[in-house]
């Protein structure tokens, strides 16, 4: 069992809805990313997911690009997150790391070399949001290589995608909660609830609910109907004026209490 | 090499032209890309819907354009016979409304009322915002800051049509971050939304759409240069950016293994400078807006910043198309510096009295070197792909001439 799926089982046997914190690697501090990786799990993430950035980020919105900037004004690149995600394994064996972004980083460093370099360190999964189903063949190696391709599914997905997203879906589903790009707009949960039911009941892989999220009260209308919640451009947006490494744990501690709270409330 | 037997045979059903192309989006646009998809099939063979896209090229656009010998010009240069392409002689000035009456046209059937578009020289944006005002649909351009600030007057033109400019601040602030706008625009709108997509990128079934569309350039091309000069010419060529007039010009001529075929890319400063956008020259195989083609990134799979001279060849992109022809070894593609440019388009401009676009300019250079390596029987067609007159204030920029 990987430890995405322990983790899944875990949360369903104790009746809980996962949190999980999308922060972008190396904002708002390279040095302090460690350390902020920590905090999340403290501050109550299950899993966490890791924005590589890329210089051309198409599907986010302002919030997530902007972060993505500011990484990549320091330097940041794919090796450094790799490096960071090691570091963070030393002292944490459980917490699952995925990795979300786009194709070309890993294209340019290799997809076997990475694979191979990605396991090593200790991440379990990438999302890569420009790689859909149909041309996941270029992901190959990675999934050889045992890592969890997540999938996503959306309000636009047809029929027939569905039930094969559903049924290629390793690691978790991601359910993007709206047409459109990460960080916009409020959500209707009652639109959703019903479409989201349906996929649990098909899909191989628990359903994890994001865009969208942005408080304890989404999270938990959301938590309602989710094996877990996804909660990015809220975070991304609180941790950005953070003024030092230990700002940015606090202001995630402090964003994520409630919504934890909240979760586990239900 | 890869041998291919029929060039005219792609791209396959998955988009994909060999390895390149494909659909490489979010999740979100899926849906939509095949609903396009499943709608330009059916428009594409629809015999109403070519007699309206026929009729709009001729009435309104202005088609067939010439093919022109520029006998001065050949004189000049001293060697073979150089025949110009006259896009620059179209409706709006270049050949991007080829694509744009053809999309516009499909967006109407498709019920859309709202059309969006990505532009860089601010040509495709002026072709869109025309399309739209013609069919009385709303249309949003989006053209990076940096862009509106070298291109006012196609901004302005694009006001005067009634299209609505949006400024894009983000990353490199050019081409690439106004299709990455225009895309979120897209996920976020799709319903009552058409992207008019400018050049030959993006995911399927953009490259093989706009290839279409443009693909009239060549098929005009071929039958004039027969007509006027009996036989097919030696070499064609283009100059590439994403590569929409480029492949408009090639794909006729494809299977006629005699032809060669030479794409102009720019080499700004020169590749070894590192400014330059000559994504095939100098770039490698990767993944950007929504294909699989050659892009310039650096070691971190980063996209990088390019330069030219000419705002319109200025992506770190090209066509997927193109990295196929390259490695079919169909078709090579070649570096023009910026000043190589420059002289061409004073050499034409005086020896022909045409003012060429600084994009099209490079196809000249190209041309020119092309004839002076071959005998004075041969022939050398070269796409003249839009007029100069938006470039004459960087041209006279550049000179440190005031105007």
């Amino acid at each position: 069992m990987s430890r995405i799926e322990r983790r899944f089982a875990a949360l369903k046997s104790a009746g809980r809805t996962g949190l999980v914190p999308f922060v972008t690697a190396g904002d708002p501090s390279p040095d302090g990313m460690v350390a902020l990786l920590h905090g999340l799990v403290a501050a109550g993430a299950d899993l966490i997911e890791l924005g590589v950035p890329f210089s051309d980020p198409m599907a986010d919105g302002p919030v997530i690009q902007h972060a993505s900037e500011r990484a990549l004004a320091k330097g940041v690149g794919l090796a450094n997150v790799l490096a960071w995600v090691a570091a963070f394994r030393e002292t944490d064996a459980e917490t699952p790391i995925v990795l979300m972004g786009y194709l070309n980083p890993i294209e340019m460093y290799g997809y076997a070399a990475f694979a191979e370099d990605a396991v090593e360190a200790g991440v379990d999964g990438v999302l890569m949001v420009d790689c859909p189903l149909e041309e996941s063949h270029v992901l190959e190696p990675l999934r050889q290589a045992g890592l969890a391709q997540i999938l996503l599914a959306s309000p636009t997905t047809a029929e027939g995608r569905l039930a094969r997203l559903c049924e290629a879906a390793s690691g978790f589903l991601y359910y993007v909660s709206f047409a459109g790009i990460t960080g916009a707009a409020q959500l209707s949960t009652g639109d959703i609830a019903e479409r989201v039911a349906g996929i649990r009941a098909r899909s191989k892989a628990p359903v994890a609910v994001g865009f969208g999220v942005r408080d304890a009260a989404s999270a938990r209308a959301i938590g309602e109907f989710a094996d877990a919640v996804v909660i990015g451009s809220a975070l991304v947006d609180r941790l950005s004026g953070a003024a030092s490494a230990e700002d940015a744990v606090g202001r995630a501690r402090d964003f994520l209490a409630p919504i934890r709270a909240a979760l586990d409330a239900r | 090499m890869t041998e291919i037997a029929d060039f005219h045979a792609w791209p396959d059903a998955q988009g994909r032209f060999g390895e390149y192309g494909g659909i490489y989006v979010a999740e979100t646009l899926m849906e939509p890309l095949a609903e396009l998809t499943a709608a330009y099939e059916k428009l594409r063979n629809d015999p109403a819907f070519i007699a309206e896209l026929d009729r709009d090229l001729k009435y309104y656009v202005g088609r067939p354009s010439p093919v022109y010998h520029a006998e001065r010009l050949s004189r000049h240069v001293g060697g073979a016979r150089i025949v110009l392409k006259r896009e620059d002689l179209n409706h709006t000035g270049a050949h991007k409304i080829n694509n744009t009456v053809g999309q516009a046209l499909v967006a109407r059937h498709m019920g859309k009322t709202r059309i969006i578009a990505e532009t860089g020289a601010g040509q495709h944006g002026v072709a869109s915002a025309t399309v739209a005002a013609r069919l009385g649909l709303k249309c949003v351009v989006y053209m990076g800051a940096v862009d509106i600030e070298r291109q006012k007057i196609n901004v302005y033109r694009m006001r005067l049509l009634g299209a609505e400019v949006v400024p894009v601040t983000s990353g490199s602030k050019t081409l690439k971050d106004a299709l990455n706008e225009a895309m979120r625009d897209w996920v976020t709108n799709v319903t009552d939304t058409f992207y008019i997509i400018g050049t030959v990128a993006g995911p399927h079934p953009y490259p093989q759409m706009v290839r279409d569309f443009n693909a009239i350039v060549g098929r005009e091309a071929r039958e004039q240069v027969l007509e006027q000069f009996g036989r097919l010419p030696d070499v064609i060529t283009a100059c590439v950016g994403g590569g929409s007039n480029a492949i408009g010009l090639f794909h006729a001529f494809l299977n006629d293994r005699d032809v060669r075929i030479v794409g102009a890319e720019a080499a700004g400063e020169g590749i070894a400078t590192g400014h330059h956008a000559a994504s095939l020259a100098a770039g490698k195989p990767g993944v950007l807006h929504g294909n699989r083609t050659y892009v310039l990134s650096d070691a971190n799979g980063q996209i990088v910043e390019t330069h030219s001279v000419s705002a319109g060849l200025d992506y770190p992109g090209v066509g997927p198309e193109h990295a196929f022809l390259k490695d079919a070894g169909r078709a090579e593609y070649v570096g023009i510096t910026d000043d190589e440019a420059l002289e061409a388009f004073h050499l034409l401009a005086r020896t022909e009295g045409i003012l060429a676009a600084l994009e099209s300019s490079h196809a000249i250079a190209q041309a020119i070197k092309l004839a002076r390596e071959l005998p004075k029987d041969a022939l050398v067609l070269a796409n003249l792909s839009g007029r100069g007159d938006k470039d004459v204030h960087t041209i006279a920029a550049r000179e440190g001439i005031e105007l």
